[in-house]
């Protein structure tokens, strides 16, 4: 099925630099060479053979931060995705499906929530709320989940109308059937196309937090909350924040990229076995 | 047709106007998981029409019928490119003139479209668009060309032809845009028109008045015309000479009566004697399966009457045929059959016991014995769950089979429909539209009904896959003794399976009975212009049928 030499060079490049932050993320501790908290060098000290980005303000090493930092990001943006995907779809679904005043109810209430500029949201919340990684997952994940259900609740209301959702019916097929094994597949290619971007947008929000000191707590830190540790350097010449903001920036277009590829592959508007 | 010469005296000279040589037309495709290919979709056709004359062009879809008729403008739809032959239009090779094409297309060429409402711009008033052509290539000022539309009009028996050009395309009928459609074709007075099925998305009243009006205005003006369609009972209306298309080649070209009277090729054979199907009206049983009693149906909270007081029976292991034009509350009956719309007074009984007004109300054993089967077999089936899934969930949801005992079954039932089980790994995506079909039905025979409602089932199909359906259907009912609820506007499919026939008009039943008696004068005026209506496979049935008419029709 999956032929190597079929995919085209963006998408080779999206998931080999992917598979290197999520190689990163996964073995952090095995791979960096100094810990994540301990004191190693000067302040900013340059790049060097042992301190291969430097070292930051606190004369940390530069690398082993990023590499633990990428570990924090992806996984709570992962865990915040997958949070708001769930919740999205399942209850868009069974808002699309069932109709009348559960659809009502649950719409209104979704858009009671977007009426809220997330960032304002989240900070209201965050800072009332103990700063917990689970509340910051839960926060994100909730407040990701409108999105998510306006998009699949707009598809799953035109798969529902359609013939097979009708014969499934007179079949006497019960809901959770309707919702997974008739609407959940054809609804699949928006939502991974929007999966990849949901997932750049919670990575993007969580260095937002970060950066403004709501997100991960020191001693541990997100790209984001690297950025604005280093920030201060950018007037002496010290180009330590810049490099998780680079990174930020290269995990963003990566998984754009293979978020294309797979679109691409599931977007047959016949269905099917889809498309190259 | 010597005669219509004779009538017509201010015919335009003969002489060749269209001469086709050779076309061959070709298209790159992309399938699924392999490398593109090449296809010829017209290979090697070569026609002439003469001036004031129609050439019908027939075939199943696929057969490069649409593709030749638009070649005749230089024109390839989508990614088609015409690759060799020569296209001459009144002396010239147009293929070779890429420079003079615009000059000549909406002048000398015009085309008229199956589908008139997609084809008209809602956003603007039909008169403009009418005359837009005419004005495009200065055939004539705006006060003269907007004078010759109204007189087009009232040629095409328009109502209110002063008026009908300030509406809006939403603001007239079907029926009625394709007469539209037809008089913008006419209007720059072209020399060539091309009609491309511009009946077969009608109601089989309505195409009656469209094509006498088309076969009116063409003797008028003296137009020369391509008449493309895939039904030869309509095309022997209009055409002069058939070709008979298949596979993008010609299978056969000759004199109309010599195509409908002494067709010489078996293909042809086949397409004329597409409806013959021996089928033994059986007598009704004393105790119906199924019977509806008195019930009326509405949508929007009993605003919209759809259903008034219908009462009809189903004998186990006949069909009973239920006919009438859309509107007229044939699929609304399915409905409130089935459960999906509640109807608002009345009760079905079905086997003896009453059902339940709603779906969610009905046992799993009442919705098992009443299976259905939809028009459009490519969106009655998901996408995305092979044919093996599809044939297989009713085993296992009524049945409990699993396993290899279902895998068994479903080879079974695809033995049944006249397809390998080689089929079960696909996809619908991978089927033709007869395949789709066949599926639907197995699907509805997994679960062992008693009734199979059947909406519209081979409306969508060319002839002959339409022809095999029946066949395949009549076949099964004898085997697995099941009673069908036909639902079709087609009279020539009732002749040939109904055991009884309920005509519909405006949701009310106003004939209701076995065959023999509903198809035995006299008749009711709706029915007579129902029966009327079907084309039949005769030279000159249109003037007779028109003639002979009481009624109007409702879409008129």
């Amino acid at each position: 099925m999956l032929d190597l030499k079929r995919i085209p060079v963006s998408a080779l490049i999206g998931l080999f630099l992917t598979a290197l932050f999520l190689f990163a993320a996964l073995f952090a501790p095995w791979i960096a060479p100094y810990g994540n908290g301990e004191i190693v060098g000067d302040v900013w000290g340059p790049i060097s053979a042992t301190h291969l980005l430097g070292t930051d303000n606190l004369g940390r090493d530069l690398l082993s931060r990023m590499i633990y930092g990428a570990r924090i990001t992806i996984f709570i943006a992962v865990a915040a995705t997958a949070l708001s995907f769930i919740l999205g779809s399942v209850l868009g679904f069974t808002a699309a499906v069932v109709g009348g005043w559960l659809d009502q109810t649950m719409s209104r209430f979704v858009d009671l929530l977007m009426s809220i500029p997330t960032l304002i949201f989240a900070l209201v919340v965050l800072s009332v709320l103990p700063s917990t990684l689970v509340t910051l997952i839960l926060v994100m994940g909730i407040l990701d989940a409108t999105r998510v259900y306006r998009l699949a609740r707009a598809v799953a209301v035109d798969i529902n109308v359609m013939d097979f959702v009708e014969a499934a019916k007179l079949r006497g097929e019960g809901r959770s059937w309707i919702i997974f094994r008739e609407i959940l597949p054809n609804a699949l290619s928006p939502l991974v196309a929007e999966l990849g971007l949901r997932f750049i947008f919670a990575v993007l929000f969580l260095s937002a937090l970060s950066f403004l000191g709501l997100g991960v707590q020191p001693p541990n830190a997100d790209w984001g909350g690297m950025v604005k540790e280093n920030k201060d350097g950018i007037v002496f010449g010290i180009p330590a924040a810049l490099i998780p903001a680079g990174a930020i920036a290269l995990l963003a277009i990566s998984v754009n990229l293979v978020a294309d590829w797979v679109l691409n592959r599931t977007s047959d508007l016949k269905g099917g076995r889809g498309n190259g | 047709m010597a005669e219509r010469t004779k009538t017509n005296p201010q015919r335009p000279g003969t002489g060749t106007l269209l001469d086709i040589r050779n076309l061959r037309i070709e298209a790159t495709v992309y399938p699924p998981g392999e490398d593109p290919k090449n296809v010829v979709i017209v290979d090697d056709v070569s026609l002439t029409v003469e001036r004031g004359k129609v050439l019908g062009l027939i075939g199943e879809s696929g057969a490069g019928k649409s593709t030749i008729g638009l070649s005749t403008m230089g024109y390839g739809r989508g990614g088609v490119r015409i690759t060799g032959g020569e296209v001459i239009l009144n002396g010239r090779d147009i293929l070779r003139s890429e420079r003079g094409l615009r000059k000549r297309r909406g002048k000398e060429v015009c085309y008229v479209a199956q589908s008139a409402a997609a084809a008209f711009n809602p956003a603007h008033k039909l008169m403009r668009q009418v005359v837009e052509a005419t004005l495009e290539h200065g055939v004539s000022n705006r006060e003269e060309a907007e004078k010759r539309a109204v007189d087009l009009f009232r040629q095409l028996s328009l109502p209110d032809p002063e008026n009908i050009g300030d509406r809006y395309p939403h603001q007239v009928s079907g029926g009625q845009l394709q007469r539209v459609m037809t008089a913008m074709a006419l209007c720059s007075k072209p020399d060539l028109i091309v009609f491309d099925e511009p009946t077969t998305a009608l109601d089989v009243t309505t195409q009656i008045d469209v094509l006498a009006a088309i076969k009116r205005a063409i003797q008028d003006t003296g137009v020369a015309a391509l008449y493309i369609t895939h039904d030869l009972a309509v095309v022997a209306q209009v055409a002069d000479d058939i070709m008979v298309l298949r596979h993008g080649k010609t299978v056969e070209w000759g004199e109309t009566r010599q195509i409908i009277k002494e067709p010489k090729q078996d293909y042809t054979r086949a397409l004329v004697s597409v409806h013959a199907i021996d089928h033994d009206e059986h007598t009704p049983t004393p105790t119906p399966i199924l019977s509806v009693d008195n019930v009326t149906a509405s949508y929007g909270g009993g605003k919209v009457k759809v259903l008034k007081n219908v009462s009809v029976d189903i004998h186990p292991g006949q069909t009973l045929a239920v006919v009438g034009e859309s509107g007229s509350g044939k699929s609304t009956l399915a409905r409130a059959i089935t459960g999906l719309l509640p109807p608002e007074s009345g009760t079905v009984s079905f086997d003896g016991r009453v059902l339940a007004n709603r779906l969610a109300d009905r046992p799993k054993e009442d919705l098992r014995q009443l299976q259905m089967i939809y028009q459009m077999a490519d969106v009655a089936m998901n996408p995305r769950q092979t044919v093996g899934t599809i044939i297989g969930r009713p085993l296992e949801f009524y049945f409990g089979m699993r396993g290899a005992e279902r895998n068994r079954r479903v080879a079974e039932l695809l033995d049944k429909i006249e397809m390998g089980k080689g089929f079960a790994d696909r996809y619908p995506a991978e089927l033709s539209g007869g395949q789709k079909q066949r599926v639907c039905i197995a699907r509805a025979l997994a679960a062992r009904p008693k009734l199979i409602i059947c909406d519209e089932v081979t409306s969508a199909l060319d002839p002959l896959v339409a022809h095999g359906i029946l066949k395949l259907l009549l076949d099964l009912q004898a085997e697995e003794d099941v009673a069908y609820l036909f639902i079709t506007h087609d009279l020539a499919t009732v002749k040939a399976i109904a055991d009884s026939i309920a005509v519909m008009y405006r949701g009310e039943l106003v004939r209701y009975g076995p065959k023999s008696k509903v198809l035995t004068p006299p008749f009711d005026a709706y029915t007579d212009l129902l029966l009327s209506s079907v084309p039949e496979m005769e030279i000159g049935w249109l003037e007779t049928a028109i003639a002979s008419r009481r009624m109007e029709a409702a879409g008129n």
